[in-house]
């Protein structure tokens, strides 16, 4: 059981660590603002959330579990207003870099 | 293996000190700056200084952070003349060669620095049974240097009084900050409903954890204001206009509270902010209480910046 939930840990933050290095290259690689958005927020989303559920076995309590899942859904919280806000203020501003 | 995170961390961070000063856009450095803040609090918690950490991705990274982006907009009409206006070559020379020589004396003195370092530390782990409180930091801070906090929460009142005093005479009085016009349906307007119940639940709790785990009113006065900030800026409430009387009286509640404290161990105990036996926790309730609010307003009024616009508009 141990190990099968170590392995779990590792797989998931490994996959988690996958999501942010692709956010990454999209966000310096991708042409315009909009799709650079796109890209950023798979790290917040999924990169996170990957590391995060990989992490929750290796916590010793409940309330430390609920913490860290709760970190995660205030990022996800403040990422989406991030893009949106940025996204309309591209709409408003009209078509641009 | 944790020596290579710390070794990436510290080159990132010198790394990103580098890019904030060489960038040519004054938001640019901001963003650089704000996330230099956010590493260095990856280094306190490195370094087993949570409250460190804590009060560094508060302050540091947080307040500082809105203040910045709010000096670099206000900056952005005069900052193409600004850089048209190159300084002269021994300007610049000077302005290098006087912060090498700050960067040099820096290095001497870390480098001449005694070591094992000297520390009070084992004093006050010695200590710490008198104050009744379990954490060291807030021991430190509202007991053995209680005097330090004292002067610190009336530097902040200072602080306040001089960016009010930057207001023009016709504003004296009124509302700090722009009229927010805001979208009621916005996102920002979301997220200004949604986050201040949280965050108000997560800045008291920090406070209350402060007595005997990290944490503490100042950082938790952090939260409560960031949550303020962002109810005024979604257009959900208006500032107060300075002249109100319940405004300034909350601004001068914490330090009064805090010299009454200390008036009372004067008499009581026999020096100026020394609590009488067994009354040592409730007396730094006291003072932690009645500071909370004082700071709260006070980093929000001072992210708001001077009165700009009379009480009605």
């Amino acid at each position: 059981m141990k190990l099968f939930l170590d392995l779990w840990t590792v797989v998931a933050v490994v996959a988690g660590a996958f999501f942010f290095f692709a956010g990454t290259v999209g966000l310096l690689r991708f042409p315009d603002s909009l799709t650079r958005l796109h890209a950023l927020t798979k790290a917040d989303n999924l990169g996170l959330g990957l590391v995060v559920l990989g992490l929750l076995p290796q916590l010793d309590s409940v309330s430390a579990g609920l913490k860290i899942v709760g970190i995660w859904l205030l990022v996800l919280l403040s990422g989406a207003t991030a893009a949106q806000w940025i996204a309309r203020t591209l709409r408003q501003s009209g078509p641009g870099p | 293996m944790i020596e290579v995170l710390n070794f990436g961390l510290a080159a990132l961070i010198l790394g990103l000190a580098v890019w904030t000063i060489v960038a040519r856009e004054a938001p640019a450095a901001v963003v650089g700056f704000i996330v230099y803040g956010l590493l260095l609090t990856l280094v306190w918690v490195q370094l087993q200084g949570i409250d460190v950490a804590l009060t560094e991705a508060a302050i540091g990274g947080g307040l500082t952070g809105v203040l910045l982006i709010s000096a670099a907009v206000r900056l952005r009409s005069t900052e193409s003349t600004a850089r048209a206006q190159r300084p002269s070559a021994s300007t610049r020379w000077l302005a290098a060669a006087l912060s090498a020589a700050v960067t040099a004396a820096l290095s001497i003195c870390v480098l001449a620095l005694p070591e094992p370092a000297p520390t009070l530390a084992p004093e006050v782990l010695a200590n710490i049974a008198v104050t009744e409180v379990g954490n060291p930091i807030t021991a430190v801070l509202l007991a053995f240097r209680a005097m330090d906090t004292l002067l610190e929460a009336i530097v902040l009142l200072f602080a306040l009084i001089g960016v009010w005093s930057l207001a023009p005479d016709r504003a004296w009085g009124g509302r700090p900050g722009l009229l927010q016009q805001a979208d009621p349906n916005g996102i920002l307007a979301y997220v200004a409903r949604v986050l201040p119940p949280i965050g108000i639940v997560a800045g008291i709790y920090i406070f209350w954890i402060g007595a005997d785990h990290p944490g503490g009113k100042f950082q938790g006065a952090t939260i409560l204001a960031a949550m303020w900030l962002l109810v005024m800026m979604a257009g959900l409430a208006d500032a107060p206009p300075i002249s109100r009387r319940w405004l300034r009286w909350l601004l001068v509640a914490g330090p009064l509270a805090f010299i009454a404290v200390g008036v009372v161990g004067a008499v009581t105990a026999g020096a100026f902010l020394s609590y009488p036996q067994g009354y040592a926790k409730t007396l730094i309730l006291v003072i932690e209480f009645a500071l909370m609010p004082t700071l709260t307003l006070i980093l929000g009024l001072m992210l708001l910046g001077a009165p700009q616009r009379g009480e009605t508009s």
